[in-house]
């Protein structure tokens, strides 16, 4: 089993009012300069199979069509090594 | 024969009874339509309600739009269908791409609810025929994710083909862009907007007035008349 993370983020010129919040709360938690935070989604499907270039084809439309929505979002795919220590 | 106007209810829709209700007060018979429906039981015009559809999991909307009553609902809304979205509705317009633009959360990052003052910048669309451009109007709205964005393309676009319906006046809620509250598609058939107009057609609940009965009047005489 493979695992593909698809990491999905506002587009640069959207106003990120959460990230904003994030960040405001930073320096009263003692952490200095962080200027700005973006928070975005994460997604980890877990691909029965094998994940060929079919599988990531199939999996880009979904991102696309569902996970993200292009209009607001960029997203990316990659495929993760599940290594045996890490099950 | 009066007209049949179907209400479509996901899990999580809130208004469908109160959209229905508002159809029936203005004259036209309402038709409830479920999420799971294949067919759209030959109504005349559809209105998406306000609510949490699935939750607003993953975007507001999103998972909504997939759902199998949209299949025939997007492709009648292409040939001439009226469709009203509000709220969750017009929410779920835009992922499914009948309308441009996206909707996100508010800037503020609260909820809101309030009775807000729009300006009706079109009278050319299915659900605005009542009103005259320019007239103001007060309609309840309640939102978490009501801040309308689309590149500055596509609000030109929209701006000079007169495609912005309904505009925030005094005071932008969510952070809008250019203050905008409603749109329509290039036909004037498909119509979005965040407040909510079925909360205002009785003077005895909502904003005390009725401006919410023209959206419902206006569609009944397009299709009565057609």
């Amino acid at each position: 089993m493979a695992r593909v993370v698809v990491d999905v983020m506002l587009k640069p010129e959207i106003l990120d009012p959460q990230g904003q919040a994030v960040q405001r709360a930073l320096p009263r938690l003692g952490f200095d300069g962080i200027s700005d935070v973006r928070q975005g989604k994460r997604f980890e499907l877990e691909v029965d199979g094998p994940v060929d270039e079919a599988a990531l084809t199939r999996i880009h439309e979904l991102a696309e069509s569902f996970l993200a929505n292009t209009v607001i979002e960029d997203f990316t795919v990659k495929v993760e090594e599940v290594t045996e220590a890490a099950k | 024969m009066t007209a049949r106007i179907g209400v479509v209810t996901f899990p999580g829709s809130l208004d469908d009874r109160d959209t229905q209700r508002a159809i029936r007060i203005a004259g036209a018979e309402p038709v409830a339509l479920w999420h799971k429906d294949k067919d759209l039981k030959q109504v005349d015009a559809v209105v998406l309600c306000g609510g949490f559809s699935y939750g607003d999991y993953l975007r507001a909307g999103a998972i909504a739009r997939f759902s199998p009553v949209m299949e025939p609902l997007i492709e009648q809304a292409k040939a001439g269908l009226p469709v009203l979205g509000i709220c969750n509705g017009f929410q779920i317009l835009t992922e499914a791409h009948l309308l441009p633009g996206a909707m996100l959360g508010n800037d503020h990052l609260h909820f809101i609810c309030r009775d807000q003052k729009l300006r009706v910048e079109s009278a050319n669309t299915a659900f605005t025929s009542d009103f005259v451009a320019g007239q103001e109007i007060h309609i309840p709205l309640k939102n978490m994710d009501g801040r309308y964005v689309a590149d500055a393309r596509t609000l030109d676009m929209l701006e000079a083909e007169g495609r912005v319906v309904f505009r925030y006046l005094d005071f932008n809620p969510n952070g809008s862009l250019r203050d905008i509250a409603g749109i329509t598609n290039e036909a004037g058939n498909v119509v979005g907007l965040m407040p909510h107009p079925e909360h205002a057609v009785e003077p005895l609940i909502g904003t005390g007035r009725t401006d919410g009965l023209p959206f419902f009047t206006s569609i009944l005489k397009k299709l009565v008349n057609a």
